[in-house]
């Protein structure tokens, strides 16, 4: 018997064809007759379209459409994951730079671009709203008409969704409070730059319809298109190959209702791939403010937190509502505080749709509260992390009443981290160093189904509807199937991105997958075992309780024999399959405010060693470490590729990204130009990462989920270790060389003013 | 002067004649005329390079270049580097190291770092950086694929 | 793009002709890595594409003759940076074609190119002002040698007549030991556009050359005579005055998104102070029989 495939580094699942080229991305794919298509927006962030002239487009030799809004079903359909807010296009009113007021398809792309360029909108730019507080203003306009929420008392305001938490007694608390910290943080606009842009294909398949997306929700995706298009779910068929790259950016359908209602007004299939600038103004994160009050008794523990964060949504509402409830709700962090209230708002504004995106709103209330915390600690004189770990809780300890207890130890990572840091360890002149908590809810529902089939032969085909975006789901499934039926891994299948043929995965996000589907996974291999328990029995004659199946071995009473042995004689002269399903479901807890308790915490220490260029304001990272719980790496390579991966990207809101926008709401910096992301010569100089493994995980032996942690708390230990190398104090991403020049030009006025106030007054002199 | 031009270029050792539009960029002519869709688009100017190819022994960006303009050159695409179907060195470290996540930019990132290895077959790390800066990458922090050129120059990992 | 001609003369005449009939509905393509994405963005419209790659006499050289090097037109970043004596005298011009753009951009961005696409933030501005070059112009009225700070007019503006193209760019070989840096501002360490462009040099005589762009419409050169800042012993003071009034001339954009005008100016005497401590070292360095970096 070979070794274990789980917990082993396994080559990834697709990797060959990703060496070779041979990796087909939705844009990859030919279909034969197909029209290329290309939206016509408008170069402005609001405007009332008055009328669009498509002749001169439609002259275009090769152009077979151009659709605008009245082309569609009235009234126009619309969709979205948490509300029907989002038009197929643009009705009346453009609500964001960016948003498609028509559609060419042509047989040629120069034709497309060409008849794109020459579709004629009549407009009027109105006044947009881009930021919380003109989104705030009582004299706002409306964002989304009043009449879509028809019952809603805040219909007549941006705020889409108010969501309070909270426990204990706040102001009792803040009464016997030593110290109270009371600041405000931003956190910058910042979109996702997958390297593959969205890519989109529809075609008439019989009497419905096929859709190839980038997406990473595909039975989301055959839902929402079902309803839009009026068919049944089984007339729709979801083709969702790997995406490049998606970060939640690519969860949620965008313009596949368009391109389907195009695919079936031509008869023809269309396809449509978004230009890197189009994939800006299509996706971001949610952009926010959160004023943090944290009360601290004098040996460092936390008193209280009263916590206001709002969050800047774009146009349509897309998830973001979700991501605001989701991620304030967890505001105070992984510690013990005793009396919490929390109020967030989901607002509306003209802008680009935020949606999920790595972290999934928690990067942004870690910056503010670790930063709060931080700075805590220095008013009592505690060491940072010394506080932190007088604030944590203990495994199994319940530290949001009414959710999932602390299901890690977490001191343990932090330890780690410091350990990595070198923490308490002398620090050469202009360096500091700064370390900080991340913690974020899995999923709270969930429903995964699984297919297994072991084959004659003994090799295995897994059905998993999962979305590999890279990191490595399908190899994850695979080495649990190997696993427990003892295949090797190359002969192990992995289906995936077919819901035709696939079973439900309800969507791929939140760190979920290694956990749920993979128990749906596990849940399949294990039927097939008790197949072949019964099989066995049969063959040798014996009760079933006496055959233990596990992890490919048979357990007679007086031997063992590999699954295979028991296989080809069970199935036979007629041949066959043994046929496995799983199901992993986490049912919603209605009374619950998010729907349903964590199924489990991603947690993570990050912590930085940073010198600051004093005369430019650059931050270079000395050492960057980060530690995870992980529960069981299932894969060690991939969890440490996740990991780096998130703390770099965590490093680029930090340092350099920012989307710019102009006093109308414009996007300035649009395209790969001007939105700087971190390349191979931006890297810390040091990077360590490592991964706490307790086995204390819900998924397959322990696994927790995990790939946002890294990400989550590397602003604030940067912002930190700036601070200490400098005392430059900053509140708001990125921390561009230009913004930490201008607070060093800050702290140097603050100590000449206090260097002033400092020396005595001069003696009169003496007429 | 034309407005399509027949050309030939060699394409991963193989001769190939083509006529193309003349405003067409190779990265056009690789993945639509030549159905090569190995090499990627992403930011079309010259900033992710998703679209590194090789001409004439160099990494380029194939989204600057008309096809016209290498009418005659020598170009090797992703498709090219594995022989008669087996890995070379580099896609073998690829492998290995775990550089691959999604893929998306690993065609262009293996492009460029084939040439920066013909020329410099003893790679530091700055290097490696350096002759890979062109190459953003979202997924990973670029350490696995460091090594991974380390690892096919046969030097030690970071 | 909008669909154009494609022209390749294979002669400097031939390739002459065609821009003296076409005028400005004709573009010279030379690497293309501004002009490609001009075409994509719709920037320009041109009727015909000239690709000058075939022109025998502009092939890619760097010849030295006469106490110049002469770098022709089709000379691309990479070969400019490797060659030894543009290494040895111009260091300056070396460390600005590194940073021009990735290696897959420096493998086809050409030098004359840079210069004439006229960004205010080309790179090599600075090095060729601080190493008084010389364009190199052929056109139907033959050939002309014009000063670099007179070929460079303004924004996205070059001294090029009807039917003009450049031939190559020609550097004097320093007489004297000469010691030279760059140095810009960017916000990120990996490829950027820059902030601020700064080259300088000093001479065993005492006079320091200073350029820097991308702090107005085009990069402006000054000389200092006085000896102070090339002189590694004069007091601080006196050196920010000198520079002071050099940087006084910047006028940064107010609408860029790459950097605010007020950290541009705070960020001249820093960069200023820097590359002239780096160029004095190389000149003592240089001085001493060693090679410059």
């Amino acid at each position: 018997m070979s070794g274990p495939r789980v917990f082993t580094p396994a080559a990834r699942v697709g990797g060959y064809e990703r060496v070779t080229g041979l990796q087909q991305y939705v844009a990859d794919i030919p279909l034969p007759d197909v029209l290329q298509a290309k939206l016509v927006h408008l170069d402005v962030a609001r405007a009332r379209i008055i009328s669009i002239d498509t002749r001169a487009a439609l002259a275009v030799p090769g152009v077979r459409l151009v659709m605008t809004a009245a082309d569609l079903p009235q009234p126009v359909p619309r969709f979205g994951p948490q509300f029907n807010d989002r038009p197929v296009l643009a009705v009346g009113e453009t609500k964001y730079h960016g948003e498609p007021v028509a559609a060419v398809a042509a047989e040629t792309k120069d034709a497309a671009e060409e008849a794109a360029r020459l579709v004629k909108v009549e407009y009027q730019e109105l006044p947009a709203v881009f930021t919380i507080a003109a989104a705030l203003a009582p004299d706002a306009p409306l964002v989304q008409d009043p009449a879509l929420r028809a019952n809603d008392p805040l219909a007549g305001t941006n705020v889409l969704r108010e969501h309070r938490y909270g426990w204990g007694d706040v102001d009792a608390a803040a009464a016997s409070a030593d110290i109270v910290i009371e600041h405000s943080y931003t956190f910058p606009m910042v979109t996702h730059f997958a390297i593959e842009p969205h890519a989109f294909m529809a075609a008439p398949d019989g009497d419905g319809v096929a859709v190839w997306s980038s997406i990473q929700h595909p039975y989301l995706l055959q839902k929402i298109m079902a309803r839009v298009l009026g068919l049944p779910l089984a007339k729709v068929r979801v083709f969702a190959p790997d995406p490049g790259g998606a970060f939640g950016g690519k969860q949620n359908p965008k313009y596949e209702p368009l391109v389907a209602f195009m695919a079936l007004r031509t008869g023809r299939p269309v396809r449509l791939v978004l230009t890197l600038e189009e994939t800006f103004q299509a996706v971001r994160r949610t952009t926010t403010e959160y004023h943090v009050r944290t009360g601290f008794h004098a040996d460092g523990t936390i008193a209280f937190q009263d916590i206001r964060g709002d969050y800047l949504l774009g146009a349509y509402a897309d998830i973001a509502d979700r991501v605001t409830g989701k991620a304030s709700y967890v505001a105070c962090g992984p510690y013990l505080v005793p009396a919490a209230r929390i109020v967030s708002r989901a607002i509306l504004s003209h802008t680009t749709p935020a949606t999920a995106f790595r972290g999934f709103g928690n990067p942004q209330h870690n910056w503010a509260v670790e930063s709060n915390l931080d700075e805590g600690a220095r008013a009592l004189r505690i060491d940072r992390l010394e506080l932190r770990l007088r604030n944590l809780p203990r495994r199994g300890e319940v530290f949001i009443p009414g959710d999932t207890p602390a299901d890690g130890e977490w001191a343990e990572t932090v330890r780690r981290a410091a350990d990595l840091i070198g923490w308490g360890e002398p620090l050469p002149p202009g360096r500091g160093r700064g370390i900080a908590v991340g913690m974020k809810s899995g999923p709270t529902t969930g429903l995964s189904y699984s297919t297994v089939r072991l084959l004659a032969d003994g090799s295995v085909v897994v059905y998993a509807g999962t979305s590999d975006m890279g990191q490595g789901a399908r190899t994850i499934f695979a080495q649990i199937a190997a696993e427990e039926l003892g295949a090797p891994l190359e002969r192990v299948s992995v289906v995936s991105g077919d819901t035709a043929v696939v079973p439900y995965d309800q969507q791929t996000s939140a760190s979920r997958s290694s956990v749920l589907m993979g128990n749906a996974v596990l849940r399949a291999c294990r039927e097939i075992q008790a197949k072949l328990r019964a099989m066995a029995a049969r063959l040798y004659g014996l009760d079933e309780s006496a055959i233990v199946v596990d992890r490919g071995v048979v357990h007679l009473p007086d031997r063992e024999l590999p699954i295979g042995e028991v296989l080809r004689p069970g199935l036979g002269r007629l041949g066959g399959e043994l046929i496995g399903n799983g199901e992993s479901r986490k049912e919603d807890e209605p009374d619950h405010p998010l729907g349903g308790s964590a199924a489990f915490f991603e947690f993570n220490c990050t912590a930085i060693e940073a010198e600051v260029d004093e005369g430019t304001g650059e931050i270079v990272v000395v050492r960057h470490a980060t530690v995870s719980d992980v529960g069981k790496a299932l894969n060690p390579l991939q969890v440490t590729g996740q990991d780096e991966g998130a703390a770099i990207m965590g490093l680029g809101h930090t340092l350099m990204e920012h989307i710019i926008l102009d006093e109308t709401g414009r996007i300035r910096n649009l395209g790969a130009i001007d939105y700087r992301i971190p390349t191979s010569k931006d890297l810390p100089l040091e990077m360590v990462s490592a991964m706490v493994e307790n086995e204390d995980g819900p998924g397959p032996y322990g696994v927790k989920g995990m790939s946002e942690g890294a990400l989550l708390c590397v602003a604030p230990a940067v912002a930190a270790a700036v601070r200490e190398a400098t005392g430059a104090v900053i509140r708001d991403l990125p921390l561009t060389p230009e913004r930490v020049w201008r607070a060093l030009q800050e702290r140097d006025q603050e100590r000449h003013a206090e260097a002033a106030r400092a020396e005595p007054a001069p003696a009169e002199v003496p007429s | 002067m034309t407005d399509t031009l027949a050309i030939e270029l060699t394409v991963n050792g193989r001769r190939r004649a083509v006529d193309v539009a003349v405003h067409h960029t190779l990265l056009d002519v690789l993945r639509d005329d030549l159905e090569l869709t190995g090499t990627k688009e992403c930011c079309v100017v010259g900033e992710c390079g998703a679209c590194t190819i090789v001409v004439d022994g160099r990494a380029m960006n194939s989204c600057l270049m008309l096809a016209v303009e290498v009418d005659g050159a020598e170009i090797t695409t992703v498709e090219g580097l594995a022989a008669e179907g087996r890995l070379s060195r580099l896609q073998e470290a690829f492998l290995e190291t775990g550089a691959a996540q999604c893929g998306f930019c690993i065609p262009g990132q293996l492009m460029a770092a084939q040439a920066l290895l013909a020329t410099n077959p003893r790679p530091t790390i700055a290097d490696v950086h350096e002759g890979l800066a062109g190459c953003l990458c979202r997924c990973a922090g670029y350490g696995q694929i460091t090594d991974a050129v380390l690892a096919a120059a046969g030097a030690a990992e970071r | 793009m909008r669909a154009f001609a494609y022209a390749r003369p294979t002669t400097i005449a031939e390739a002459v002709a065609l821009l003296h009939e076409r005028g400005p509905d004709a573009r010279l393509l030379a690497g293309g890595t501004d002009l490609v994405i001009a075409l994509r963005n719709h920037e320009v419209e041109p009727a015909v594409v000239v690709d000058l790659k075939r022109i025998a006499e502009l092939a890619p050289a760097i010849r030295q003759d006469d106490g110049r090097l002469s770098i022709s037109a089709s000379t691309v970043m990479t070969d400019i940076s490797a060659d030894g004596r543009v290494r040895r005298h111009f260091p300056a011009l070396v460390e600005a074609a590194d940073v021009v753009g990735s290696v897959q951009i420096r493998n086809r961005a050409t030098l004359a190119g840079n210069i004439c696409n006229g960004s205010p933030a080309a790179d090599t501005a600075p090095p060729l002002l601080v190493y008084d070059a010389a364009v190199v112009v052929v056109g139907p009225g033959g050939t002309r040698r014009v000063p670099i700070d007179d070929f460079i007019v303004d924004s996205g503006r070059v001294a090029l007549g009807r039917g003009e193209l450049v031939a190559a760019i020609d550097l004097p070989v320093p007489a004297r030991p000469v010691g030279s840096a760059f140095v810009r501002l960017t916000r990120r360490r990996g490829t950027d556009l820059a902030s601020i462009t700064l080259a300088c040099a000093v001479d065993g005589a005492g006079l320091t050359r200073l350029a820097y762009g991308s702090v107005g419409p085009r990069a402006l050169l000054f000389v200092d005579a006085s000896g102070t800042l090339a002189d590694p012993g004069a007091p601080d003071e006196a050196k920010r005055a000198i520079l002071g009034q050099m940087f006084a001339a910047a006028r940064p954009s107010p609408r860029s998104v790459r950097a605010s005008p007020e950290y541009r100016r705070a960020m001249l005497p820093v960069l200023g102070a820097r590359a002239l401590s780096t160029a004095i070292d190389r000149l003592a360095a240089a001085g001493e029989g060693q090679q410059a970096p």
